[in-house]
């Protein structure tokens, strides 16, 4: 039991369970041909079955019946305001089958030669009253029931009144923007706060002008729209509610890492090693010390973000991306890829913060420009 | 049905063959097919409804009635929240007396409960609503606009959460609120920790200062404090429901002016 425990605090952490994240998702959510061979000759679409449905939920709720037995892992996961996101795991797993199952689906029948289920649904036309009316009531007096009950067993948490001079430790936004809180440790608060924000709503904007397929549209379907599906499933996934879920059950005092089942010792100390690009160059690589001239200190982490933000979608656009610049055309490719640079980012730094300790690319203190 | 008695009528029969619910209820009930289309036209509520729709569109299965659930919710919320305001005042002085005097002193009093909640469920139900749309493709053309919409409705929604949190001023509200707004003051140009903000300086004189960036048009002061409170009530109560309820009529409006329920072909 201990064992088993220590083992799932070992690999809930951070810098094991995202690379693994990232290992196994563009096989679960290929987004390319190639991918998706590799994907059938697994079986991985067995996910979207009845049978996968259930083995998913099951092993859902065996992780969660198990975690309950630790004192640990009861006492964050039912903290009166965490309980919406226990309940949010559920339900992002249950819509996610849900819809990869229709789409599923859809995909093999359009195989097949036929047309999507919709499409054979909608040659049919039914009146509003009584057919969604009384769908619409069930779902209603459902959530009615739903909120009722919850809010009788459940009661709102009120801590000690607000004291300005006493701060909590850890200290926690609200629950839904824990995954920008938790993008902090790699960045500073203008990128993780202000800068990552705004470029995710305009990238959410965007999504209707950057998808040119035209399939795919009023059904669910997977294959057709590979692509697409792959990344926004990455980035809802994995890089909104995978990093609430760390930053929400997995972040305890001084935002640290501690496993699940781990007690939250406010003394654990984590070694803070990290250094700059500069430092790493200069001292380092060139065994000098480092230059006066803030530019010329900097001038690698500028180099190296001008390379990713200007010349590498330049160099893709010649290569690997040929087609998808061909296209898009030029507007539409260098927003997306200026975006999808933008989200790498954040699993770069993760991989080079825990590979080479990296601190920051481009360290500028005097201006608070820090990247 | 013409031959029954007046005896044999039920009374909600006869209820029904009143001159004053006949003036409310102009369609009657709708038995036939006219006024089945009738009572979807003539009833305000029901006609953000088309009177009839492909049949997918109906289906759980393929709108996970998502939407809606996000609507009814926020309908929740307005009338658990004017209910709490009777009782809440946005001071330091008394905020956080008037939450515990809701739980202890207001009979049957869940409304707090209900109110946050619900304000969870609301976050989930649009994240998920936005899930739907994307899995069927649905913000492609003609729905370009709509999903813009949308994501406004999204931001909105979590703004709306955001500033309720502040307001049983507790611990758990100022550190969240502390942890979030710290965020304003790290934008960059007008944050005092933000990035080129001494850039902004004539001689020794800094313009963006604690007293005058963002973050301070944000909470009112250099600390979450009074000020802070009365400003995240106002937008919590007023100004950002205001501001939510138009995005949402346009949203509802375009979902019918863009073709009705995204389908096939
Ligand atoms: C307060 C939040 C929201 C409310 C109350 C709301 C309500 C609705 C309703 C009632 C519908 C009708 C179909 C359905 O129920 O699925 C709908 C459709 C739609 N919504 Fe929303 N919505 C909200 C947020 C969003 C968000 C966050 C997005 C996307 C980013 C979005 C994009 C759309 C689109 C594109 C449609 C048309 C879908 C179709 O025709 O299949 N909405 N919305």
């Amino acid at each position: 039991m201990e064992s088993i425990k220590h083992f799932i605090n070992i690999i809930s952490a951070p810098y094991v369970m995202f690379p693994l994240i990232l290992a196994v998702f563009f096989f679960i959510f290929p987004p390319t041909d190639r991918l998706l061979a590799i994907h059938k000759k697994l079986r991985l679409y067995k996910l979207w079955t009845n049978g996968g449905g259930i083995a998913l939920f099951s092993s859902l709720i065996i992780i969660f019946a198990f975690g309950l037995t630790d004192s640990n892992f009861r006492r964050i996961v039912t903290k009166p305001d965490n309980v919406p996101i226990a309940g949010l795991i559920f339900l992002v797993v249950f819509f996610l089958w849900w819809s990869m199952k229709q789409a599923w689906e859809n995909d093999e029948r359009m195989a097949q030669g036929q047309g999507p289920r919709e499409a054979e649904d909608a040659k049919e036309k039914v009146l509003v009253w009584p057919d969604l009316v009384y769908i619409e009531l069930i779902a209603l007096i459902l959530c009615t029931v739903l909120l009722i009950v919850w809010s009788i067993f459940l009661k709102a948490p009120l801590e000690e009144p607000a004291n300005p001079t006493v701060s909590p430790n850890p200290s926690k936004a609200p629950w839904y923007f824990l995954g920008l809180q938790e993008m902090l440790v790699y960045f500073d608060p203008w990128i993780a706060g202000v800068l990552f924000p705004t470029v995710i709503i305009i990238g959410m904007m965007a999504i209707p002008f950057l998808d040119t397929n035209e399939k795919g549209c009023g059904y669910y379907s997977f294959r057709e729209r590979k692509m697409a599906v792959s990344i926004f499933m990455f980035f809802w996934l994995v890089l909104w509610v995978f990093l609430i879920l760390v930053g929400t059950f997995l972040r305890g005092p001084n935002w640290n890492f501690f496993g699940p089942f781990e007690p939250w010792d406010i003394s654990k100390l984590e070694a803070l090693t990290n250094v700059n690009l500069s430092e790493i160059i200069y001292m380092i690589w060139l065994k000098q010390r480092l230059p006066q001239n803030i530019f010329l200190r900097e001038i690698w982490g500028f180099l190296l973000i001008f390379f990713y933000f200007g010349a590498a979608p330049l160099l893709l656009a010649k290569t690997f991306l040929k087609n998808l610049y061909a296209r898009l055309g030029s507007l539409r490719y260098s927003l997306f890829t200026f975006l999808l640079l933008m989200a790498v980012s954040l699993p770069i730094k993760m991989i080079l913060r825990w590979v080479f300790n990296i601190k920051y690319i481009v360290a500028i203190p005097e201006f608070f420009f820090n990247i | 049905m013409a031959d029954q008695t007046d005896e044999t009528k039920g009374i909600l029969k006869r209820i029904s063959e009143t001159p004053v619910w006949e003036s409310v209820f102009r369609t009657g009930i709708p038995r036939n097919r006219r006024q089945r289309m009738m009572v979807i036209l003539n009833n305000v509520f029901l006609h953000l409804h088309p009177v009839r729709l492909p049949k997918h569109g109906i289906k759980l299965k393929y709108t996970w009635c998502m939407g809606g659930l996000s609507f009814f919710i926020f309908l929740a919320l307005t009338v658990t929240g004017i209910l709490l305001m009777f009782y809440y005042r946005p001071t330091v002085e008394y905020a956080y007396g008037d939450i515990i005097d809701l739980k202890e002193q207001v009979p049957l009093g869940i409304m707090r409960e209900i109110h946050r909640w619900g304000a969870h469920l609301m976050v989930i139900a649009v994240w998920l609503h936005m899930f739907r749309v994307f899995m069927t493709g649905a913000y492609k053309s003609p729905r370009e606009f709509n999903w813009m919409v949308g994501v406004v409705l999204l931001v909105l929604t979590m703004l709306l959460s955001f500033t309720g949190y502040l307001l049983p001023w507790d611990q758990l509200a100022i550190w969240a609120i502390t942890v979030g707004s710290n965020m304003a003051g790290a934008t960059p140009l007008v944050g005092t920790s933000g990035p080129g903000s001494s850039l902004l300086a004539i001689g020794d004189v800094n313009f963006v200062t604690p007293s005058s960036d963002a973050r301070f048009a944000l909470i009112g002061g250099r600390f979450i404090g009074e000020a802070a409170l009365l400003r995240f009530y106002v937008l919590h109560c007023i100004g950002l429901p205001f501001v939510i309820m138009i995005f949402m009529i346009v949203h509802f409006w375009r979902v019918r002016k863009d073709g009705g329920i995204s389908s096939p072909l």
